[in-house]
C-alpha cells in the first residue's frame, strides 16, 4: 500500500512540476522575454494572465508567484477588499467577479489562514450589493466572513504623514487588524478618475469618500497607499466596463477581455491595467502621482513580468 | 363559551400586533413585501383610503372590519388596532406592577368631545385634506411610534449585541447606522405616545372613546350591531366586577347597561362575571325602529348614528372626487423643464421648489391625499431615503414622508415602498415601470462644482448615476465635468446625496409635482474587441 501511494504521489508531483515548467517556458518563449533566463531566479514583479475563466487565471497566476503561501502564513488573518460598490449582477462588471473572490478565499484557507474577511464600503445599499454581486455567497461557500463596510463605528482614524492632500483618513478596522491585506479590484472606466483599478478600489476602505472628491481626487487616491499598501493586488479584467463607469448602465458597457494582473506593486499593476484598457497610463493622474510617491514603478519594461496565456 | 372570547381575542391580537411591529421594525429587510401587506391588511383607515386611491376591491380589509363591527361591535379596537392592543398591554403591565388595587369606574360618554374630534377629522376631508384624520388615526400613530421611536432603539440594541459579538470574532450580527434621527419630526409621535400611555394608565380606553376617529366612527356603526353585549338582569347580582374591569368605563351597574358604542370588545367583563350574566345577545334593529316610531321622541343614539353616517358618506364622496381628480391630472403628462445650465457667479444656494415624493406616488397631490404618515415606507426603505417630513409639503403634509436626499438616495431597481404602502399613497411599480419613473430631475449648478471651483477631478455624481443622466464630459485637459441629460434622469437623488461641494451642493433634484415617465438611457455597445495580446 505504502509503496503504491508513494508511486501515485510521485507521479502526481512529477506531472504538476512538469506542467508548471512547461507553461512557464511556453509563456516565456511566447513573449520572447530577454530576461527569460534570469527570471527563474528573480521573483516576478507582475504576473499577467489572459484567456481563461477568472478562477482558472488566478490559479495559474498565483502559482507563478509561489502560491498563496508566499503571502499568507499559517494562523494569519486575511482581509480581502473586492469592489462590491454597486447593486449589480456579475454580468454588469461593476463589481469584482464572485468566482475569483471565492477562489482567493479558498486559497487563503489552504495556505493556513485562520480567518478570511471580505468587505467593501459600498455605494449602493450594502446588503443588496453583497447579495446581487454574488460575492457574499461565494465568500460564505468558501468559508470566509462577509462584514459590513457601512457601520461608521468600525472606522478608525489613521494619520497619513506622506499624504499631500490626504493627511488623515478613517479606515475600516479590518484593514488595521488583519495580518494580510489583499486588494481585488475590477478594472473599469471611471468618469472622474478615468479608470478604477487597485488604487481607486482603496476608496472603499475609508469612511469619508466625499473628502477625496472635494480635495483633488487624483492626489488623494495616490496618497492613501503611502499609509499602507496592500500585500497583494489582483486585478480582475475579465469583464471590463469600457464606458459609463464605474456603475455602468447595462451589459452593453462591458467588453469581455478575460485578463488578470497580479502584483505586489500597486503602481505596476495599475499601469498594466491602464494599458490593457487602452489608456496611456501617463494621463491617469493618480498612477503618475503614486509613482512620484515612490509607491511602485510605471516602467513595465524594466520589470520582471510573467505573461501567461491560457 | 362566554369565557372563550377573551383568550381568543388575546391570541389574535398578539399575532396582529407582533406582525405589525415586525414589519415596522424590520431594518434588516428580513421580510418580503407581501408580509408587510398582510400585516396591515385589516387596518381600517389605510384600507379605506386604499379603496379610493386605487379604486378597487383589492383592499377589502375595511369591509371585513365593518362586517365584524356590524356583527359584534368594535372588536376591531381590541383585536386588530395595534394602538388599542398596545394600550391593553400598557394597562396589563401596570396592573402587574401596581401595589394598590386599581379599579375602573363607570363614566358617562363625552359625546361633545368625541363627535367634535370625529368632525375635526372628517370635515377637512370634504375640502380635500386628510391632515387631522391621519394625525389622529390609531394605526398610523402606532406606526409612527414603532418606526420613529422603536426602530432606532432596536438598532441601538442590535449594535450593542453586534459589538460584543465582534469582540469575540463573530460577525453574524452586523451593526447598522441609524440613517437619520430628527428630533423635530419625532416631537409629535413622542407627545402622542405620552398622551396615549398616560390615558391608558389612568382612564383606560379614553383615547379610543374620545380622540380616535376610527373608534368613534365604529362606535356609531356598533349602534346597529346584530349582536350586542347585554345584561341578563335576572342573573346579575350587581357585584360590579364587570364595571371594575371595563377599560372603556362603559358598564353602568346602576342601570345594568353597556354603552355599546364605547365598548372596545375586550371581553374582560365576560371573563370576570361569575354568573355569565353579561353576554352577546341578538339585537335586531328593525324591532327597535318600530318602538321608536311608536314612542315618538327620537332616540339620541340613533340621531348620532345618522349624523355620523351622513358625515362619513360626505367624506367618502370627497375622497372619491379626489381620486377622480388625480386620474385626470395624471393624464396630462408633459416632459419636465430642461436642467438649468445658467452660469452663476457665486456659490449658489439651492432653491428647491418641490421635494420628491416616493416612486409610484403619481403626484404630490395624490400622495398628500392618501398618505396617513404611518411611516411603514420609512421603515421599509432599504436606503433610508424616505424620511418623515416636517414642512417639506407644508403644514398640512406634516410627517408625510418625502425623498430626503441628505439621508440617502433611491435604489434604481428597488420597488419596495410601493409594495408595502397600505393606503395606496405609493402605488406598486413593476421593475420596468420603476426604472423609468421620474420623481424629479437633477439640476446642475456649475459654479458650485468642485471641478469648476477647484479644477480637480471629482465625478462623484456621475459615478452614482444609474442611467448616466449625469455624465462626465470633457472639460479642461484630462478633467471632466458633469453634464445632465434631463430626459433620462429618474430623480433618484444619488448625485445630490454624494455631491461633496460645500456649503451648497452643485447638483440637486427638483421634484416633479406630477411624476413623469423618463426616457430609457440610450444603449451603445462598447467596443468588444477580443484581447489577443498583452498590451505591454
Amino acid at each position: 500500500m505504502e509503496r503504491r501511494d508513494f508511486l501515485f504521489k510521485g507521479i502526481g508531483a512529477g506531472l504538476v512540476a512538469g506542467l508548471a515548467i512547461s507553461t512557464d517556458m511556453f509563456a516565456a518563449n511566447f513573449n520572447k522575454l530577454p530576461t527569460a533566463s534570469s527570471s527563474a531566479l528573480k521573483p516576478y514583479d507582475l504576473v499577467a494572465v489572459m484567456g481563461g475563466e477568472p478562477e482558472v487565471m488566478f490559479e495559474k497566476g498565483i502559482a507563478a508567484l509561489g502560491g498563496m503561501k508566499a503571502f499568507v502564513k499559517k494562523g494569519q488573518t486575511v482581509v480581502i477588499k473586492p469592489n462590491i460598490g454597486w447593486d449589480a449582477t456579475p454580468e454588469r462588471g461593476a463589481n469584482t467577479n464572485p468566482k475569483l473572490i471565492g477562489k482567493i478565499v479558498e486559497h487563503c484557507f489552504r495556505a493556513g489562514a485562520k480567518d478570511v474577511f471580505v468587505f467593501d464600503n459600498t455605494c449602493d445599499n450594502w446588503q443588496k450589493c453583497y447579495t446581487n454581486s454574488g460575492i457574499e455567497k461565494a465568500v460564505k461557500d468558501a468559508g470566509g466572513k462577509m462584514v459590513t463596510g457601512k457601520s461608521d463605528g468600525m472606522y478608525k482614524e489613521v494619520n497619513i504623514p506622506k499624504g499631500v492632500k490626504l493627511k488623515k483618513a478613517r479606515v475600516h478596522e479590518l484593514i488595521l487588524n488583519s495580518d494580510v491585506f489583499i486588494n481585488v479590484p475590477v478594472l473599469k472606466h471611471h468618469g472622474g478618475a478615468m479608470i478604477s483599478v487597485s488604487m481607486k478600489n482603496l476608496m472603499g476602505i475609508v469612511a469619508d469618500r466625499g473628502f477625496w472628491h472635494k480635495n483633488d481626487l487624483q492626489q488623494c487616491i495616490a496618497d492613501l497607499p503611502t499609509w499602507r499598501k496592500p500585500d497583494l493586488n489582483i486585478v480582475d479584467a475579465y469583464r471590463v466596463m469600457k464606458t459609463n463607469g464605474p456603475r455602468g448602465v447595462s451589459v452593453s458597457d462591458i467588453s469581455i477581455m478575460k485578463a488578470q494582473f497580479i502584483s505586489r506593486d500597486i503602481v505596476a499593476v495599475d499601469t498594466a491595467a491602464a494599458k490593457t484598457f487602452g489608456l496611456d497610463p501617463k494621463t491617469v493622474g493618480h498612477i503618475v502621482k503614486a509613482q512620484e510617491h515612490g509607491l511602485g514603478s510605471m516602467s513595465l519594461e524594466k520589470l520582471n513580468i510573467n505573461r501567461i496565456k491560457i | 363559551m362566554t369565557k372563550l372570547w377573551k383568550p381568543l381575542r388575546i391570541i389574535v391580537s398578539l399575532i396582529i400586533l407582533l406582525s405589525v411591529i415586525a414589519v415596522f421594525i424590520d431594518f434588516k429587510q428580513v421580510f418580503a413585501s407581501q408580509w408587510y401587506t398582510k400585516a396591515t391588511y385589516l387596518q381600517f383607515l389605510p384600507s379605506l383610503i386604499k379603496f379610493f386611491s386605487v379604486a378597487g376591491l383589492i383592499s377589502a380589509g375595511f369591509i371585513i372590519v365593518l362586517i365584524l363591527t356590524l356583527l359584534f361591535g368594535r372588536v376591531y379596537c381590541s383585536t386588530i388596532c395595534p394602538l388599542g392592543i398596545f394600550q391593553d398591554i400598557v394597562s396589563f403591565l401596570s396592573k402587574k406592577l401596581r401595589t394598590k388595587k386599581f379599579r375602573f369606574k363607570y363614566a358617562k360618554a363625552n359625546n361633545i368631545l368625541r363627535y367634535t374630534f370625529l368632525g375635526l377629522a372628517i370635515l377637512p376631508v370634504l375640502f380635500g385634506s386628510i391632515y387631522i384624520l391621519y394625525l389622529l388615526d390609531p394605526y398610523s400613530n402606532f406606526g409612527r411610534f414603532v418606526s420613529d421611536l422603536g426602530r432606532p432603539l432596536y438598532i441601538k440594541v442590535n449594535n450593542l449585541l453586534a459589538s460584543i459579538l465582534i469582540k469575540h470574532n463573530v460577525y453574524s450580527v452586523s451593526p447598522y447606522d441609524i440613517v437619520k434621527f430628527d428630533w423635530l419630526t419625532i416631537i409629535f409621535p413622542a407627545i402622542m405616545l405620552v398622551v396615549v400611555v398616560w390615558l391608558s394608565l389612568t382612564r383606560g380606553r379614553l383615547y379610543c372613546n374620545t380622540v380616535c376617529p376610527v373608534g368613534t366612527f365604529l362606535g356609531l356603526v356598533s349602534k346597529i350591531s346584530i349582536f350586542k353585549l347585554k345584561f341578563d338582569e335576572s342573573k346579575c347580582t350587581k357585584c360590579a366586577k364587570c364595571a371594575f374591569a371595563c377599560k372603556s368605563q362603559c358598564i353602568s351597574i346602576k342601570d345594568q347597561t353597556v354603552d355599546f358604542s364605547r365598548c372596545v370588545g375586550c371581553f374582560n367583563c365576560l371573563n370576570v362575571c361569575d354568573n355569565n350574566s353579561i353576554n352577546y345577545k341578538l339585537s335586531l334593529p328593525k324591532k327597535k325602529e318600530t318602538i321608536t316610531l311608536d314612542e315618538g321622541p327620537a332616540d339620541p343614539s340613533k340621531r348620532n348614528f345618522i349624523a355620523g353616517s351622513v358625515l362619513l358618506a360626505g367624506a367618502m364622496i370627497g375622497l372619491s372626487k379626489l381620486a377622480k381628480a388625480q386620474e385626470t391630472s395624471s393624464k396630462t403628462n408633459e416632459l419636465p423643464e430642461p436642467a438649468s445650465d445658467e452660469k452663476r457667479t457665486n456659490h449658489v444656494k439651492i432653491d428647491r421648489k418641490n421635494y420628491c415624493t416616493p416612486p409610484g406616488s403619481k403626484s404630490i397631490s395624490h400622495f398628500k391625499d392618501a398618505c396617513t404618515a404611518c411611516h411603514l415606507c420609512v421603515s421599509a426603505c432599504p436606503n433610508g431615503v424616505i424620511q418623515p417630513s416636517l414642512f417639506e409639503y407644508g403644514v398640512t403634509g406634516m410627517l408625510q414622508p418625502y425623498m430626503d436626499y441628505r439621508s440617502g438616495f433611491c435604489n434604481y431597481e428597488c420597488t419596495k415602498c410601493g409594495h408595502v404602502c397600505p393606503t395606496g399613497a405609493i402605488l406598486p411599480l413593476t421593475h420596468e415601470e420603476k426604472v423609468v419613473t421620474q420623481m424629479g430631475v437633477a439640476l446642475f449648478i456649475k459654479t458650485n462644482c468642485i471641478v469648476y471651483v477647484e479644477e480637480t477631478a471629482c465625478g462623484s455624481c456621475s459615478e452614482h448615476c444609474p442611467t448616466q443622466a449625469v455624465s462626465m464630459v470633457k472639460y479642461k485637459g484630462e478633467l471632466t465635468i458633469p453634464h445632465v441629460t434631463p430626459e433620462i434622469c429618474v430623480g433618484c437623488g444619488a448625485c445630490e446625496k454624494v455631491c461633496p461641494a460645500k456649503p451648497n451642493k452643485a447638483i440637486y433634484i427638483e421634484g416633479n409635482p406630477i411624476q413623469q415617465v423618463a426616457h430609457k438611457p440610450e444603449i451603445k455597445k462598447a467596443d468588444d474587441k477580443k484581447l489577443e495580446n498583452f498590451a505591454f
